[in-house]
């Protein structure tokens, strides 16, 4: 029995190279794509080739005539499976029906019509050929404010205005702020439409055991938990004869935060067949069939004093929904109206969403989900607040910033903002450009006719999501902890990372509470039978929320822990470190595996102690965290081309406390590069008749290694006061940051020849375009 | 009518009968057990199927099997030696070069021929070369330090 023990070198805010990558690496990692079975089948989806039609006749017999085909179902073999659910409720959502395949009528390109199941994925896809689809097309339409003009073609015949919903929200005094205003600036914004793009598509494989009447289903999906019990609804079927597997998933970004119509199929499908299927999504389908971002108008209002303090700010949102509700589609838009006030201190806002039916794919969460659109919106009014008073767009925001005094800050939206500093990151990136030195330059280019903009976005997000009353799911998360006979431990987690590596940031927090090597540890995640009811990961809740649970996990099978050294050693008490426990006044010490396998051998008991070292915590946080930054980009513009090149990026983040560096940069890096892609070269292109233009990854301009800029990232650290860990989550900051930063620079740039704003993606035609008319 | 077909695997021979319009990632992943190249998009636009074929970065969804008849063929699989990782696996690792790490053995793959062909690239070079290999989480700048790290390892 050693008697000295050095105390381990605590991994929080180490940068540890990431414990999940070794079978990336090396390939040996199990896609959902990568599973194979014995007696596997393959199934292809038939879809709608247009947006709206009614179905006349359909003839399955050539198909299943091929050799190979093992079956084919239509709308109506699944006619009486559950809808497809939509988690959300607003008062008075009219909610279509949202049935596995179409019955009778789709109402969107790519809407499932019938499913081929064959033997081989080759023979499939000849198969959905051979099915004989007769349409009469009707007429559709897919932007959401010519679907709100009378006599538009109506999606859903029983609703001809097209509308799902109206929402109203209200704070403070907005009529009052208004009539105190001198200066009143408004503008169209809009957010278009995005499509996620995780590497990975969606797939599912589907295994039903007809003895025990079970289903094991694979999905590449961000909420295993969910997912199982919203399905066990949607078949009919005891939840409990149902698991749901997410091996590896190749990204998500929100557009697996869902549920959808092939997962049900996949279901039906291996119950029918009585063999496992799988059914990978083609990345045509993944743009038509997996839920799109963002799709918003947003008609924006801001009230201010001559001398720059805000007053209140109105907004008229039309969200785009597309043609049905998908997990969450009709709360995203809510979700940007509890941002809008960004970080200011102004009590009055007044919202009106339109929730709008399009022929076209639904949107739903993607990277930021409404917030990304509402930070748009208030940095966006922010800067042309600046312009119209003159004023330095930095100094007009430090004026109104909430106060690092004034936490927690109740929003006009209703939000109770935990912690801030929000001068510091700024002043941090602006020192870091030499702001003024900039100005001067930017004063000289436009002397010798060159365009250099210099743009801020300063943003705050809403993470940790959420608060179980503010959410439509539970908004906790859960997890396990135990320590095994031999002295090894393991965690399970109810969240379901896909790329977060969570699988080490949680081993750090094991290890360091624990006192053990971080290799003593294993994170284990994504499997109902494996590990308890959890929420999943989305909204930047990851490692606040499940972090946190680990945490208090941790302290509950620490006390455990103790009872059992302090048994052995025969002491009152003991600390634990460096994988043993410790008398510390004695120095003696017992070793983690001899505790655990006394634990589990339970010859002796502690009083009140039941054999094992195992704890498990369901955390329900108090509030979310409230992350923010400043971002700023110095753009030059070609005038002959109107192409933008960023000369840097600084991105100055302030996520709460930061357990791994390079796990954080890695985040920062990445959702930076999804808010570039809106700003200057994504967009999802739709024609008048609902047929996605930009359909495939040829057609989309998703950023590629050299369109990107350097990204020169750092953090402030504020700590959060709502878990104790101290931190507030970090997936969607670069996003929320990034597009306005960009726009807002590149209007700077072209200021003075009087554009005052752009809609986005910038491309160097529109941007050309603005440079001639100025000319003219 | 099907055909048959010898090649080299990561040093290893297979012959396989195949038919003729099976895809070299198809016959890679579904009869070569090799599921560590991807299919992300099937336009050969993503790069996530990038493979080795005599000594150069193909995107294998886009030749077909036949295609690869009597040829040398590296996977991710075959690049470690000994179950020791390349120089670049463990560069990818150390600089935390991904994320999901779906498009991780294309990605390699591609920096692979690059070091090949210009052991000491420049930032501008390796983003050049990577550029028709997406990556849709670490907006590339991880994966370009990687790239960098694994040229001066090999230059050190």
């Amino acid at each position: 029995m050693a008697t000295t023990t050095t105390k381990p070198e605590t991994l929080f805010g180490k940068k540890i190279r990431r414990r999940e990558d070794p079978r990336l690496l090396t390939g040996t990692a199990t896609y959902v794509d990568d599973i194979k079975m014995p007696g596997m089948h393959h199934a292809c989806v038939v879809r709608s080739p247009h947006a709206a039609a009614r179905i006349k006749s359909l003839n399955v017999k050539p198909a299943l005539a091929r050799p190979g085909v093992a079956a084919v179902f239509t709308g109506a073999d699944v006619k009486d499976l559950g809808p497809i659910p939509c988690g959300a409720s607003l008062p008075g959502l009219r909610t279509p029906h949202h049935h596995i395949l179409a019955q009778d009528r789709v109402y969107l390109v790519g809407h499932p019509v019938a499913v081929v199941v064959a033997t081989d994925r080759y023979i499939a896809a000849d198969a959905v050929d051979l099915i004989e689809v007769d349409y009469e097309v009707l007429p559709a339409v897919s932007d959401p404010e010519k679907a709100l003009a009378p006599g538009a073609p109506a999606v859903h015949p029983q609703w001809p205005d097209n509308t799902a919903f109206t929402f109203h929200q209200e704070g403070g005094d907005i009529t009052g702020a208004f009539a105190q205003a001198d200066v009143v600036v408004k503008q169209r914004i809009t957010s278009q439409r995005l499509i996620p793009t995780s590497m990975e598509t969606r797939g599912v494989v589907a295994d039903w055991h007809a003895g025990d009447k079970s289903l094991t289903l694979w999905s590449s999906t961000q909420i295993p938990h969910l997912l199982r019990t919203l399905l066990a609804g949607i078949l009919g079927m005891p939840e409990n004869h149902l698991r749901v597997i997410t091996p590896e998933v190749g990204g998500g970004f929100g557009s697996k935060l869902n549920v959808y119509a092939e997962e049900a199929l996949m279901a039906f499908v291996s119950m029918r067949i009585g063999k496992p299927v799988k059914w990978v999504e083609s990345r045509r389908e993944n743009f038509l069939c997996t839920i799109h971002g963002r799709g918003h108008v947003d008609y924006f209002e801001l009230a201010a004093r001559r001398d720059g303090t805000m007053l209140g700010l109105r907004l008229k949102l039309i969200q785009d929904l597309g043609a049905y509700h998908q997990l969450l589609t009709p709360a995203i838009p809510t979700l940007s109206v509890l941002m809008m006030p960004g970080l200011y201190k102004f009590k009055n806002i007044s919202a009106d969403i339109v929730g709008v039916f399009t022929n076209c794919t639904p949107t739903d969460a993607y990277r930021g989900a409404g917030r990304p659109e509402a930070t748009h919106g208030i940095e966006r009014m922010v800067d042309i607040l600046a312009a119209e008073l003159k004023m330095d767009p930095a100094e007009l925001r430090r004026k109104n910033f909430v106060g690092k005094d004034e936490f927690p800050f109740q929003t006009a939206t209703g939000l109770a903002y935990d912690s801030g500093n929000y001068a510091l990151p700024l002043d941090t990136a602006l020192a870091e450009i030499d702001y003024p030195a900039l100005r001067r330059e930017q004063q000289q280019a436009r002397a010798s006719g060159k365009l250099m903009g210099i743009g801020l976005s300063t943003y705050g997000e809403i993470c940790a999501i959420g608060p179980s009353p503010a959410t439509p799911a539970g908004g906790w998360e859960s997890a396990t902890v135990k320590i095994e006979p031999s002295g090894k431990i393991t965690v399970m987690t109810g969240a379901s990372p896909h790329g977060q590596g969570e699988e080490t940031t949680f081993a750090q927090i094991v290890a360091d509470e624990l006192g053990v090597d971080i290799d003593d540890v294993v994170v284990l995640h994504g499997d109902t039978a494996v590990v308890q009811y959890g929420i999943g990961t989305f909204g930047s809740r990851g490692t606040a929320i499940g972090g946190t649970a680990l945490y208090y996990a941790l302290q509950e099978l620490k006390g455990k822990v103790k009872k059992f050294g302090a048994m052995l050693l025969e002491c009152d008490d003991v600390a634990l470190a460096g994988g043993k426990c410790v008398d510390e006044r004695t120095g003696k010490s017992v070793p983690f595996a001899q505790v655990a396998a006394a634990s589990y051998r339970a010859m002796k008991l502690p009083p009140n102690t039941q054999p094992g070292l195992v704890a498990t915590y369901f955390w329900e946080p108090p509030n979310f965290t409230f992350p923010f930054g400043a971002h700023v980009v110095i753009t030059d513009v070609d005038r002959e081309t109107g192409q933008v090149s960023i000369r840097r990026y600084v991105a100055v983040d302030d996520c709460g406390k930061i357990i791994n560096p390079l796990i954080v940069a890695g985040q920062v890096h990445g959702g930076v590069a999804q808010g570039l892609g809106q700003a200057l070269w994504e967009q999802a292109v739709y024609d008048e008749n609902g047929q996605l233009l930009s359909g495939e990854l040829t057609d989309y301009a998703l950023p590629r290694a050299h369109m990107m800029p350097w990204i020169e990232s750092s953090h402030t650290e504020t700590p959060s006061p709502v878990n104790p860990l101290g931190v507030k989550g970090v997936g969607e900051a670069g996003t929320i940051g990034c597009s306005p930063a960009v726009v807002n620079s590149v209007v700077d740039a072209l200021s003075h020849l009087g554009v005052r704003h752009i809609d986005m993606p910038l491309t160097p035609e529109k941007v050309w375009k603005l440079i001639q008319g100025a000319r003219a | 009518m099907k055909r048959t077909i010898a090649l080299s695997i990561n040093g290893k021979s297979h012959a396989d009968e195949v038919e003729p319009r099976l895809l070299l990632i198809h016959y890679l992943r579904e009869m070569a057990s090799l599921t560590g190249p991807h299919i992300a998009c099937e336009t050969s636009t993503c790069g996530a199927c990038t493979v080795m074929l005599d000594g150069k970065a193909v995107k294998s969804c886009t030749m077909f099997a036949v295609q690869a008849d009597g040829r040398k063929i590296l996977t991710i699989e075959g690049l470690g030696t000994n179950g020791k990782l390349d120089p670049l696996q463990e560069a990818f690792w150390n600089e935390h070069g991904l994320q999901c790490g779906f498009c991780t053995p294309g990605m390699i793959l591609t920096a692979k021929q690059l070091l090949n062909d210009n052991p000491n690239p420049t930032d501008e070079e390796i983003r050049k070369s990577i550029e028709g290999n997406l990556c849709r989480c670490t907006g590339y700048q991880h994966i370009v330090n990687a790239v960098k790290a694994a040229a001066a390892k090999a230059g050190a």
